[in-house]
């Protein structure tokens, strides 16, 4: 099955686990699988139309998905699949 | 970079003898240096391991904005700064440091915010930008100036155990520029989903090692040497020790033509334009204890946060309060409160609006303020 890698702060939805396995065949199917598993996670992943929200990238390997097929790039079982926010730290 | 070439002296030779020597580098890429002038912005965790190296390698100018002062929780990281220096201006304590470790370069102090006013104004006095700021606001500005003026921004956050670096606006060997901040995050996430280093906390040596990277980068693209960390995003996870290294691309959507208004562009608004909730001071709330009155006090909080200092309040953590709802009385006063009242506002206003709650009231000021005015013991954080 496809890994999601789940960044620090979005772990306080999932348990704080830092990743999470899907048989999504997707990566609209994965995060699907991931949302409603980690229901918190979902407003702050998909806007109110199932988009990925603007401040979120999603990599499968080491591409970003809207350089490839978008939500609808498939993934296999060796496939990582990133969730890469942003972070603004440096003090 | 500057027109007139300042060349090496025989003590400044010797002193840079283990660069001179590598091939690649040679006494061309250290006279580059030299000749350099890098903007810092943000003298803190990033900007301590950043402006050491970038002294101590013979950065020729070195501009350092930052209006802050040194305090005691900045140490544990922070190793620009000593104990004695508590109190003392940032800028002004790290020119003094610097300067002692490398005398044959110019240090320029910009004691001063970074603002939409003067981002421009600065960032055209330099060659190169290294950003090492601590919020998104001021993330996208140092962005959004490097790339109308057509600067570098060697960029590197942190957060906890995670650490990111890029070679932003790189300027390609075409004249073409590379992908920028917002080309990889077209927008900001909401307030507080993504906490800073002092509501989230930060491994102390993290900023040391993503600050050395940073300088690497900044070397590296002044001198030419080696290939830039340009249209690639680094992430270290230093809880895993697992690096990555993913691709960035250009966005035809991007477009910088000014410069706007961060703090609403990141949604950062005066607290009276968001949604009000009900709140209740901490004197309220003491008095409602000593009256023995009944109410339920929930604290939404992380459990580490709680071993620090806690009001005795149910432990339901933000990210948890939707999943738990039952444990929380919709018949009775209900107080809830976090470190400051950010994150129990929001709570509040998830379970109003998501849960019909009607009966919630935030504690304003948080746990800081029962620390500063009810109860002077209790450890702050």
């Amino acid at each position: 099955m496809a890994q999601i890698i789940i960044p620090t702060p979005l772990r306080k939805f999932t348990n704080n686990e830092s990743t999470f396995t899907t048989k999504g065949a997707t990566v609209k199917e994965a995060i699907a699988d991931l949302t409603t598993t980690h229901n918190g996670l979902a407003k702050h992943i998909l806007d109110d139309q199932n988009n990925i929200r603007t401040f979120i990238r999603i990599y499968v390997g080491d591409d970003d998905i809207n350089t490839l097929e978008k939500d609808a790039t498939a993934i296999s079982d060796s496939t990582v699949v990133s969730i890469i926010p942003a972070i603004a730290g440096g003090c | 970079m500057s027109n007139i070439k300042n060349t090496l002296s025989p003590a400044e030779l010797a002193r840079y003898s283990r660069h001179i020597i590598i091939p690649e580098f040679g006494r061309e890429g250290q006279e580059k240096l030299k000749n350099a002038k890098v903007l810092v912005i943000g003298s803190g965790g990033l900007g301590s391991p950043l402006l050491l190296y970038l002294a101590a390698a013979g950065v020729g100018t070195l501009g350092i904005v930052d209006f802050d002062v040194i305090d005691d929780s900045n140490l544990q990281r922070q190793v620009l700064f000593t104990v004695d220096e508590v109190g003392k201006s940032k800028a002004q304590t790290a020119k003094k440091r610097i300067q002692a470790l490398n005398p044959y370069i110019n240090v320029v102090v910009h004691e001063t915010r970074f603002t939409k006013e003067n981002a421009l104004e600065l960032v055209e006095q330099y060659d190169l930008v290294a950003d090492g700021t601590d919020n998104f606001p001021t993330r996208y500005l140092v962005n959004d100036a490097c790339v109308l003026a057509g600067k570098t921004n060697v960029y590197a956050s942190i957060y906890r155990f995670e650490g990111q670096v890029s070679v932003f606006n790189y300027e390609n060997e075409d004249g073409t520029r590379g992908p920028n901040y917002r080309d990889l995050f077209p927008t900001p996430p909401p307030p507080g989903l993504v906490p800073s280093c002092s509501e989230g906390g930060v491994l102390g040596v993290l900023p040391g090692i993503i600050g050395s990277m940073q300088a690497s980068e900044v070397i590296k693209a002044l001198t030419g040497v080696g290939e830039p960390l340009a249209g690639r995003l680094f992430l270290f996870d230093a809880a895993s020790f697992s690096t990555r290294v993913l691709k960035v691309a250009k966005n035809p959507e991007t477009k910088i033509t000014e410069l706007i208004n961060y703090e609403q562009f990141c949604g950062i608004f005066p607290d009276a334009e968001e949604d009000a909730v009900k709140e209740i001071t901490v004197q309220e709330l003491d008095s409602l204890r000593n009256l023995k009155e009944d109410f339920q006090l929930i604290d939404v909080r992380e459990p580490y946060e709680y071993d620090i200092a806690n009001l005795g309040g149910e432990l339901i953590p933000l990210g948890e309060v939707l999943r738990n709802t039952a444990k929380i009385s919709k018949d009775k006063k209900v107080i809830v409160h976090c470190r400051s009242g950010k994150r129990s506002a929001d709570a509040i206003r998830d379970l109003e609006t998501l849960h019909g709650y009607t009966n919630l009231y935030n504690l304003k000021g948080g746990i800081l303020a029962h620390a500063k005015e009810i109860d002077t013991t209790m450890p702050t954080y």
